[in-house]
C-alpha cells in the first residue's frame, strides 16, 4: 500500500461579486419583497417630505432682515431674516455690542486649539501648558479690565462663547477628576473608596438643574458675608462636578473590563501603582470606553443650555433674549433651527472624531 | 544543592487563606540558588498560590517568607526590591496588547530599571534572540501565535535579569503543536543556572530539566524528590494515585 499524499489546495481569490449599477441596486434595495417594500415606502416618504421642506426653507424663504417681507411670507416660507437681524444677539448674548470682536476672537482661538488638540502631531507635552495659556488669554480677552480692554462682567457673557467656555472648561477639568474618582472607587483603601462612592452617588442622584441652583444660590449662603464668588465660576464648578460623576462611572466600566492578568503582569515586572495605571491600565481601559466617553461629552455640551435657569444666557438662552422682541417672536422656529444647527455641527464633528480615535487606539487589538 | 550557601527562597511555616478556605498550610520549603524545581499536583492544591507568594502577587497571612535575603511583609520597598529580582511567566501570557513586542520588553527596564531607551532596546533584542523570535519585535502580541506570545513573555521576564524565574503553568493554554517550542526555551534557560520554580504537568520537562519535583495536595507539600525517584518510586499513595491519572494515557 502506498502512502497517502497530502496535496494542499492553492489559495485563490474569493469569487467576484456581480458588478454594475443595476446589480448593486437590486442587491441593496430590492433584495426580497420586504426590502423592496421598505425602499418604495422610503422613496414615497422622501417625495412627500422633501419638496415642501425645500420650498419652505429655500424657495419661499426670506433671507433679508425685512420684517414686513417675513410676515408676508409666513406660513409658506421660512424667515431666515430673524437670523440676519438677531444673529449677533443669538451668538454673543448680552455682551456689549461694540466689544463683540473679543468673544469672536476668543472663540476662534479656542476652536483652533480644539481642532489642533485632536490631531496626532500636537499630542506633545507642551499641549497642556498651551491650553492653560490660551484659556488665560481668552479669559482676559473676554473679561477685560486690563491692556486697555473695557471690563465686561461675566454675568454679561453669553451666547456661543459661553456655551463653548462652559463645555470646554468643565470637560477639561471633569475628565482627569473622573479618572481619579474611578481609580478611587477601585482602590484598596476603604476611606478613599467611600468618599468616591458617596460623591458619585450624591451627584448622580440629583438633576443637573438642582446642582446648578445649589451652586448658584445656596453656595453663597455658606460663604462668609461679603465674599462673592463669580456666578459663572459657581456654575462651572457645578457642571464640572456633575460631568465628572458620570464620566467616573464610564471610566470605572473600562477599569473593570480590563483582565486582572494585565495588572498582575505589570506588578510582577516591578512597576509601581502609578506606573501600572498610566502605562498599562488607563490606555487599555479608556480605549474600551471611547464611545461612552464621547456620549458623556456630547451630553455635557448640550446640558450647558440649562444654565439659562440661573440667568446665564448661553446659546439657547440668548435665542430667548432675541425672541423677546415682539416683532420677531413669530419666527422662533427659524431661530431654533439656527441654534440647533450650531449644536449639530459640533456634536457630529465630535462623533466623527471619536470614530477616528477608536480606530487609532485599536492598533494592535485586532489580529490582522 | 550546596548546603553551605543560604537558600535563595525560604518558606517558614507559611499559611494563607482565601476567606475561610485554608489554601496554603504551614509550607516549609527551601530553594537553593540555581535550583530548578517543578511543582505539580491536582487542581486547587495551592501550587499557583505558592509561587505567586514569592513575588507577592498573593500575600501570606502567617509564617515567614524570605526571598534573596529580603523578608516579604507589607513594606512596599521590600516588595519592589523582590520583584526586581523575580521574573514571572503566566498561563495566559499577559502580554500588554496595546504595546508592540519590543515595547513590552523595554517597559520595565526603562521605568523600573531607569535604563536609557537605546540600551533597553538592545537588551530586549538580545532576549528576543534568546527565545528565537527577534524578527517579530515590531508586531503586536495579538498578531503572534500562542507559542510565540509565551516566548515573548519569557523574554520580557528576563529583561530585568532576574535571579529567580517563576512559571505558572506556562504551557497549559497552548495548542499541543506549540508546547515544545516553549519547553525548549525553558530547558535552555534551566541549563544556564537561573533559579526556577515551575508549576507544570509537563513530566517530560520535569525529567529533563528539574533538580527536584514537589508534589502538593490540599495546600500542603505531600512529597518531594528527584524527578527519577518521584516518577518511578512515589512514596505516598496520593502521589501514586495522581501519577497514575496523568501518566496513564
Amino acid at each position: 500500500m502506498s502512502a497517502v499524499v497530502f496535496a494542499p489546495i492553492e489559495s485563490r481569490p474569493p469569487p467576484v461579486a456581480t458588478r454594475g449599477a443595476l446589480a448593486w441596486i437590486r442587491r441593496n434595495f430590492f433584495d426580497g419583497w420586504l426590502n423592496s417594500l421598505a425602499t418604495v415606502v422610503t422613496v414615497l416618504m422622501l417625495l412627500w417630505l422633501v419638496p415642501p421642506l425645500f420650498g419652505w426653507s429655500i424657495v419661499h424663504a426670506v433671507f433679508a432682515p425685512d420684517n414686513a417681507a417675513c410676515r408676508a411670507a409666513h406660513e409658506h416660507g421660512a424667515c431666515w431674516g430673524v437670523v440676519a437681524e438677531k444673529g449677533r444677539l443669538i451668538l454673543f448674548g448680552r455682551y456689549p455690542f461694540e466689544e463683540q470682536w473679543r468673544p469672536l476672537l476668543a472663540c476662534a482661538v479656542l476652536i483652533a486649539l480644539l481642532v489642533a488638540s485632536c490631531l496626532r502631531p500636537f499630542w506633545k507635552p507642551w499641549l497642556a501648558p498651551l491650553w492653560l495659556a490660551v484659556l488665560a488669554v481668552c479669559y482676559v480677552l473676554m473679561r477685560g479690565g486690563m491692556l486697555g480692554l473695557t471690563p465686561v462682567e461675566t454675568s454679561r457673557w453669553g451666547g456661543f462663547p459661553l456655551t463653548l467656555a462652559l463645555s470646554v472648561v468643565s470637560l477639561a477639568v471633569a475628565f482627569p477628576l473622573a479618572i481619579l474618582v474611578a481609580l478611587g472607587r477601585t482602590s484598596k483603601l476603604p476611606a478613599i473608596r467611600a468618599v468616591c462612592v458617596l460623591y458619585v452617588e450624591l451627584i448622580r442622584g440629583v438633576p443637573l438643574i438642582s446642582v446648578l441652583f445649589m451652586a448658584s444660590f445656596m453656595f453663597p449662603l455658606f460663604m462668609p458675608q461679603g465674599t462673592t464668588i463669580d456666578v459663572l465660576l459657581r456654575v462651572l464648578v457645578g457642571m464640572t462636578l456633575f460631568a465628572a460623576a458620570y464620566l467616573a462611572e464610564v471610566v470605572r466600566g473600562g477599569l473593570q473590563a480590563l483582565p486582572k492578568g494585565q495588572v498582575e503582569a505589570a506588578q510582577a515586572l516591578g512597576l509601581t501603582y502609578w506606573q501600572t495605571t498610566r502605562k498599562i491600565v488607563l490606555p487599555q481601559a479608556l480605549r474600551l470606553v471611547v464611545p461612552a466617553i464621547v456620549n458623556s461629552f456630547i451630553s455635557t455640551f448640550k446640558d450647558t443650555s440649562l444654565v439659562t435657569i440661573v440667568s446665564l444666557y448661553d446659546l439657547t438662552g440668548a435665542l430667548q433674549l432675541a425672541l423677546g422682541d415682539a416683532d420677531w417672536r413669530k419666527f422662533f422656529l427659524e431661530g431654533q433651527l439656527f441654534v440647533a444647527a450650531i449644536y449639530f455641527v459640533f456634536c457630529i464633528a465630535l462623533s466623527r472624531y471619536s470614530r477616528w480615535v477608536e480606530a487609532y487606539l485599536n492598533t494592535g487589538m485586532r489580529r490582522q | 544543592m550546596n548546603d553551605n550557601e543560604a537558600p535563595i527562597i525560604m518558606f517558614d511555616k507559611v499559611s494563607k487563606w482565601y476567606g475561610q478556605f485554608h489554601v496554603l498550610r504551614d509550607i516549609e520549603l527551601r530553594v537553593a540558588k540555581g535550583e530548578r524545581i517543578v511543582i505539580c499536583g491536582p487542581s486547587g492544591s495551592g501550587k499557583s498560590t505558592l509561587i505567586r507568594c514569592v513575588n507577592r502577587l498573593e500575600e501570606h497571612q502567617s509564617g515567614h517568607l524570605t526571598v534573596d535575603g529580603i523578608e516579604l511583609t507589607d513594606d512596599v520597598k521590600a516588595i519592589d526590591a523582590v520583584r526586581r529580582n523575580v521574573g514571572m511567566v503566566f498561563q495566559q501570557f499577559n502580554l500588554f496588547p496595546h504595546l508592540t513586542v519590543l515595547e513590552n520588553l523595554t517597559l520595565a527596564p526603562m521605568w523600573v530599571g531607569k535604563m536609557p531607551k537605546k540600551e533597553a532596546e538592545d537588551k530586549a533584542m538580545t532576549q528576543l534572540k534568546r527565545v528565537r523570535i527577534a524578527e517579530q519585535a515590531q508586531k503586536y502580541p495579538l498578531q503572534l501565535s500562542g507559542g510565540q506570545q509565551q516566548r515573548v513573555a519569557i523574554a520580557r521576564a528576563l529583561c530585568l535579569t532576574p535571579k529567580i524565574m517563576l512559571f505558572d503553568e506556562p504551557t497549559s493554554a497552548l495548542d499541543p503543536e506549540m508546547i515544545n517550542e516553549v519547553l525548549e526555551v525553558m530547558v535552555d534557560l534551566a541549563k544556564q543556572g537561573i533559579t526556577m520554580l515551575c508549576v507544570t504537568h509537563e513530566m517530560g520537562f520535569a525529567r529533563q530539566a528539574a533538580d527536584r519535583v514537589i508534589f502538593m495536595d490540599q495546600g500542603q507539600i505531600v512529597e518531594q524528590n528527584t524527578p527519577t525517584e518521584f516518577f518511578h518510586h512515589p512514596k505516598t499513595d496520593r502521589a501514586k494515585d495522581f501519577l497514575s491519572k496523568i501518566l496513564s494515557h
